[in-house]
């Protein structure tokens, strides 16, 4: 099995909680406690630490009479009607693209999971090969690959052509610099993440089950209906949210395969706020916004699904 | 008997599909590495070699290839080290505050890049810090480390304590222990861990781009030519990482199948 797939494998559960209770060591895990420490520190100091900051940078006021960039520790409250008065398009725009591409890399992702864990197994060979196949993107680079798509997309290219000439585009329709195009490279570019917690979740299904429903004369349909895909939940949850929560914050696609109108996400005006127009507060409070507004969507989104187990 | 084998090779026709979705833009990346390129290499003129006899051909290219690889290793080696011990930590140790700190470690995965880079960018900023190489390891450790804690973890839960125990039994300190016993167990996924963090830091470009100033990765060098056309040269690059990832891979796949054989 190769590194990757080891990456996903399952762990083999060690107990209800999943801790080592039940094999605990004679002297109880007090040593251990002082390897929390480097990490800890490190997590405190360079993601706490700078979380907060930006939560206070989000409240900056400008300094009155001052250059470009010069803003003042305040609370300024405003900032946030201010600036989501301003951008709210680009962020819906975010949350909207982000949810096309998960939704399209679940009906991809799903079949090729299912293959790889379900129609592969026993064949451990060809179950590592799809794996690495799944991988395989992560080996290249990731903007070349979006550019990639820009060739793939361009106007004179194969696929629009085919489509104009099946009516399915107008004459004169395009795909690049669209928000179709945009949409394709977010699913291009998270695929790999749906698929893996998919497969890991399909790995963990035992065949049998899949037997017993064909046994009760279900259709291949009502046995995964009712059988493969409420076992699966733990690998949809996962994957969904490996693919939306990246796919939001995004912007190399939006910027490299978009147009500077109906395309644009909120991760370009963040990027641009912060070194172009050096305007902290609005950057901050954008980041600010995407990041609640996550954390709230997918806290509801566990809760519902009714999965509390992540990856 | 007809419909059951056709609503059986549905699945894998569709699955197919999805393999090759996924797999036409590495080809395009890697047949473009051969494209005699005028000033943009966006269509494709003519095979030639130009570009793999000297890789180093276009301004800079080679520059930023450096600049990934030092960030790629710094930052492996930091992450991978801190994300073993606090793995190890988290599975082994007995502390009140687990949950508080298991959320800590799972909390920069959940955060979409261009958040974290924003951070950090004010942290830095307000600090007053010039961004270059360390500011970029600084992130990259970041947001490999909650990788490598799933990852090493994963690993650790399928450790039996009592190994540690007989080590103990036989006057082993903990030191040793852990060096003979423990460590040779979970290399495996440490060392996996460790690539998956070399190639999430050597990938990376929202997170690098915000923490990065002047300095010059491969991705961003890609991003930036990526206006006036992007040269041979880099996807050359690409694809002979990619080469060398999958040699990686096969590597590893024969050596514990090897092993496995005894």
């Amino acid at each position: 099995m190769s590194v990757v797939a080891a990456l996903v494998r399952p762990a083999t559960p060690t107990g209800p909680a999943g801790t080592d209770r039940a094999g605990a060591p004679a002297r109880p895990g007090r040593g251990y406690r002082g390897l929390l420490v480097p990490g800890l520190l490190y997590l405190v100091a360079f993601f706490v630490l700078p979380v907060g900051t930006l939560l206070a940078m989000s409240l900056y006021a400008p300094v009155p009479g001052g250059e470009l960039g010069d803003f003042t520790p305040a609370l300024r409250w405003q900032n946030y009607p201010d600036a989501l008065a301003q951008f709210w398009p680009q962020l819906a725009r975010s949350f909207g693209f982000a949810a096309v591409a998960t939704l399209t890399c679940l009906a991809i992702g799903y079949p090729m999971a299912y293959v790889i864990a379900v129609r592969a197994r026993g064949r451990p060979g060809l179950q590592g090969l799809l794996v690495v196949l799944v991988v395989a993107p992560f080996f290249t680079s990731f903007i070349l690959r979006t550019i990639a798509w820009k060739q793939i997309l361009a106007d004179d290219a194969a696929v629009v052509t085919a489509l104009r000439w099946l009516h399915v585009l107008a004459p004169d329709g395009r795909l690049s610099a669209a928000p179709a195009a945009v949409v394709i490279g977010l699913t291009y570019s998270f695929l790999p993440f749906m698929v893996l917690p998919l497969y890991a979740a399909l790995e963990r299904l035992d065949p049998r089950m899949l037997e017993a429903g064909a046994d009760l004369y279900a259709t291949p349909l009502t046995t995964f209906r009712t059988v493969t895909l409420p076992l699966s939940m733990p690998g949809v949850v996962a994957g969904t949210l490996l693919t939306f929560i990246p796919a939001t914050g995004d912007y190399v696609n939006s910027s490299l395969l978009g147009n500077n109108t109906t395309t644009v996400m909120v991760g370009q005006v963040v990027d641009a706020r912060f070194f172009r127009v050096l305007d902290y507060p609005t950057a901050a409070v954008l980041s600010v916004v995407l990041m609640v507004s996550i954390l709230v969507l997918v806290t509801g989104y566990v809760r519902r699904a009714g999965t509390e187990e992540l990856l | 008997m007809s419909r059951a084998r056709l609503s059986a090779a549905v699945v894998p026709v569709f699955a197919s599909l999805g393999f090759v979705f996924l797999l036409v833009p590495v080809a395009y990346t890697v047949l473009f590495s051969f494209n005699d390129a005028g000033k943009t290499n966006l269509s494709w003129q003519g095979f030639t070699l130009d570009a793999w006899r000297n890789p180093c051909g276009a301004p800079r290219v080679c520059e930023a290839l450096v600049g990934s690889l030092q960030v790629g290793l710094v930052s492996t080696l930091v992450a991978t080290t801190l994300g073993t011990l606090l793995a190890i930590a988290l599975v082994r140790a007995r502390f009140r505050g687990r949950g508080p700190v298991n959320l800590l470690v799972f909390l920069p995965m959940a955060t979409p890049e261009v958040v974290l880079g924003a951070a950090l960018v004010s942290q830095f900023l307000s600090l007053r810090l010039p961004l270059g190489f360390w500011t970029v390891v600084v992130a990259h450790v970041l947001f490999c480390l909650s990788f490598v804690v799933v990852a090493v973890k994963a690993r650790v839960a399928t450790l039996d304590p009592a190994l540690e125990q007989a080590a103990a039994d036989l006057y082993a300190t903990p030191w040793q222990a852990f060096w003979r016993v423990t460590f040779p167990l979970l290399l495996p996924g440490i060392g996996a861990a460790a690539l998956l963090a070399f190639s999430l830091s050597f990938d990376d470009f929202i997170v690098t781009n915000f923490t990065s100033g002047g300095f010059a990765t491969f991705p961003k060098f890609v991003y930036v030519s990526a206006t006036r056309g992007i040269p041979p040269q880099a996807n050359v690059i690409s694809s002979a990482m990619f080469v060398l990832a999958l040699l990686v891979v096969a590597v590893v796949a024969m050596v514990s199948r090897a092993r496995r054989r005894g």
